[in-house]
């Protein structure tokens, strides 16, 4: 047998038939919806008169624009907002697919409940109408983000027609120093090799830094790797995945679990596989990153300065180059979304917190990921240290990682966001945003200013 | 889904790296469960002068009375990045917009221009600067035309330029064809697979619930 990657395996054991020159008949097992995209994929479905293949393998939440104000329910202040909520409802109750409504204790954004409900599984094939589907693969899922019109083909053949990707292997080597992320990890690599440094690829990480992150961290790397262009991102389960999945309502039962594990472990990619491109980045003196432009390539060690590129991103960001990022006052501070909304995000934003106030005039915001994460929070006392902080403590959804129509920041604010996109307008109209890790966010929001945790007294590596 | 195969029109520069689909529909402009009532909120961002408002922005290239009745758009690096939202090739196709030339397209955005009869030309940033000059001396008489069936891109006579798509999503376009119909043939060997695959995977193999 020749040496294989762990993609071409991922691959070969979806493959129903080939459909030539690249292309591939792929069998989906898993197809996640949500009531802004997925709607519209079940409305046509229903009108097609075509049946939904597997009704059991169709999940669907609501995220997007679901309010999250405290004691929320179908109202959202989006204009419109509550016909994508009601609608995804009935569909949804029509079409016999699980359901996780906006009252559900199990409710959250997508790619944060499909893991800790076990719904994506190793060696899975995962489709969803929403670009940051690539984070699943964190857990060795074969796992991307689609149209609504591929969303209908998948739930009426429970397959997809792909174009195979290309290889590439992104290894992350060395040991990652405190205080940095795979949030900086992934905006290091976007900085280095554009965001369109990925296209067309299906990009396995890998490497010795990539082992240690723990299963969320892996979920944050993976999430950005649609910021690169990339088909999809993922990583070889390991012992990690295996514990981290044990047990998840949907997971494997201990009657199917001996075998399934064996199977899970046989996904890696051979010692000599070739890929069509490989990438070696040494994290050991990795800092934390931050975004100073308009593309999530526009990331800079946040030691550094506004470079001297790009002048429409300058302008509407704002910026004189060879300013300090550290010297940009901030007027908002966002930690939520699909990239960093886990509970280990906020165990990690709350210790830097604890004991602190937000500066005065700005506004913070925790949206934690999933109703799930929320109550974790809350058991540990999280949502109390964020609160006295100035932090407002949220119901789970997207919230305002971007701008729908009703929530937003301001014209011209600058916020510090734990999200993916600092794109023109993608969190309110002119707002200018800069991505960063949760902790960055965190002390940034205290401080006032663009700012990593470091440069706060009792932090670990930090000013005493 | 309507066909193409040779489409000689108006195109419109716009040519900058990264146009997201938040920038071709703004979420705040999709306001339905619907794939159509979209054209009015494409490039609303750009195209009008407020948010949410429909005062033309005169300095807009699709507002410009020169590139009226545009169908061709020439685009910049990792065009339609961002949301997967479909709702963005939805607006275009509904403006009238059948084709994209770009350097690159993000992978989820050239997938739903094959599904919707809008045809994505990968073509190198020189060739399509020429394209804009070409273009911009006079928009309404110098057209361009995108030929499917040679896989080839013309400015008039002299400036011919080839370029590469999947046999699949050439088909696709070319035929107008519905995917959802060309798998469904399939139905006897996915039905073989799943036969198969169930041995293999059968925690894979879910309980349908009840409700």
């Amino acid at each position: 047998m020749p040496a294989t990657t762990l993609f071409e395996k991922l691959w070969s054991a979806h493959l129903v038939r080939e459909l030539g020159e690249g292309v591939g008949l792929i069998a989906i097992d898993r197809i996640f919806l949500h009531e802004r995209t997925g709607s519209v994929a079940l409305k046509s479905l229903a009108e097609s008169g075509r049946v939904l293949a597997d009704p059991a393998r169709v999940f669907c939440t609501m995220d997007h624009i679901v309010d999250t104000f405290p004691g929320r329910g179908d109202e959202t202040r989006m204009p419109g907002g509550k016909a994508f909520i009601t609608e995804t409802r009935e569909a949804a109750r029509r079409a016999g697919i699980q359901l996780f409504d906006v009252r559900d204790p199990l409710q959250g954004i997508v790619h944060v409940i499909s893991p800790e409900l076990g719904i994506v599984l190793p060696g899975a094939t995962v489709v969803c109408p929403d670009s940051h589907t690539c984070t699943q693969g964190a857990l060795g899922a074969f796992a991307w983000g689609i149209g609504s019109t591929e969303a209908e083909h998948a739930l009426a053949t429970g397959t997809l027609r792909v174009s195979k990707p290309r290889t590439m292997r992104v290894r992350f080597e060395g040991r990652l120093p405190e205080g940095t992320t795979a949030k900086d990890m992934a905006l290091a690599l976007i900085a280095a090799h554009g965001s369109v440094g990925g296209n067309g690829y299906a990009v396995e990480f890998a490497g010795s830094a990539v082992r240690a992150l723990d299963i969320e961290a892996r979920l944050t790397l993976c999430n950005m790797v649609t910021e690169f262009s990339a088909v999809t991102g993922f990583i070889a389960p390991d012992q990690k995945t295996f514990d981290y999945l044990r047990g998840r309502r949907f997971a494997p039962t201990d009657a199917t679990w001996p075998e399934a594990e064996a199977s899970w472990r046989a996904l890696v990619s051979d010692d000599d596989a070739i890929f069509d491109r490989e990438i070696v980045i040494d994290v050991s003196a990795l800092a934390p990153m931050v975004t100073w432009g308009t593309s999530p390539e526009h990331a800079v060690p946040i030691d550094g300065r506004v470079p001297n590129l790009h002048p429409r991103a300058l302008a509407y960001m704002g910026l004189e180059p060879g300013t300090p990022l550290r010297s940009l006052a901030i007027s908002s501070a966002f930690i939520g979304s699909c990239t960093n909304s886990r509970l280990s995000d906020l165990r990690r934003a709350a210790a830097i917190l604890k004991g602190r106030r937000v500066a005065t005039g700005v506004r913070a915001i925790c949206v934690p990921g999933s109703m799930s994460v929320k109550r974790a929070a809350e058991a540990e006392g999280l949502d109390q240290i964020f609160r006295e902080a100035g932090f407002e403590w949220r119901e789970s959804g997207c919230s305002m990682c971007f701008f729908a129509g009703g929530e937003s920041f301001g014209a011209r604010e600058r916020v510090v966001s734990s999200t993916n996109r600092n794109f023109e307008s993608r969190q309110g109209p002119e707002t200018r945003s800069h991505l960063a890790s949760p902790e960055t966010v965190a002390a940034s929001a205290v401080l006032g200013r663009l700012a990593s945790a470091n440069e706060l007294a009792g932090v670990i590596g930090g000013q005493n | 889904m309507e066909p193409v195969r040779v489409l000689t029109a108006i195109a419109a520069p716009m040519i900058r790296a990264n146009i997201d689909t938040d920038i071709i529909i703004p979420s705040r402009e999709m306001k339905s469960v619907s794939k159509t009532g979209l054209a009015a909120g494409l490039f609303a961002g750009w195209r009008y002068t407020a948010i949410g408002g429909r005062d033309p922005n005169p300095e807009f290239v699709l507002n410009q009375p020169a590139y009226a009745g545009t169908r061709i758009l020439l685009g910049g690096e990792n065009f339609g990045c961002g949301s997967s939202r479909e709702h963005a090739v939805w607006a275009l196709h509904e403006y009238g917009i059948r084709a994209v030339i770009a350097p690159s397209f993000a992978p989820i955005f050239f997938g739903n221009c094959v599904r919707n009869g809008i045809v994505p030309v990968v073509l190198a940033a020189t060739y399509i600067a020429m394209l804009e000059s070409f273009v911009q001396a006079d928009p309404q008489t110098n057209h361009i035309t995108v030929d499917l069936e040679r896989c080839e891109v013309r400015a008039a006579e002299v400036q011919r330029y080839p370029f590469k798509i999947e046999a699949e999503a050439r088909d696709m376009l070319l035929e107008g064809l519905d995917a959802i119909d060309l798998t469904l043939k399939s139905r006897a060997e996915i039905a073989n697979f799943q036969a198969r695959d169930k041995l293999l995977r059968p925690w894979i193999y879910l309980e349908t619930i009840t409700q």
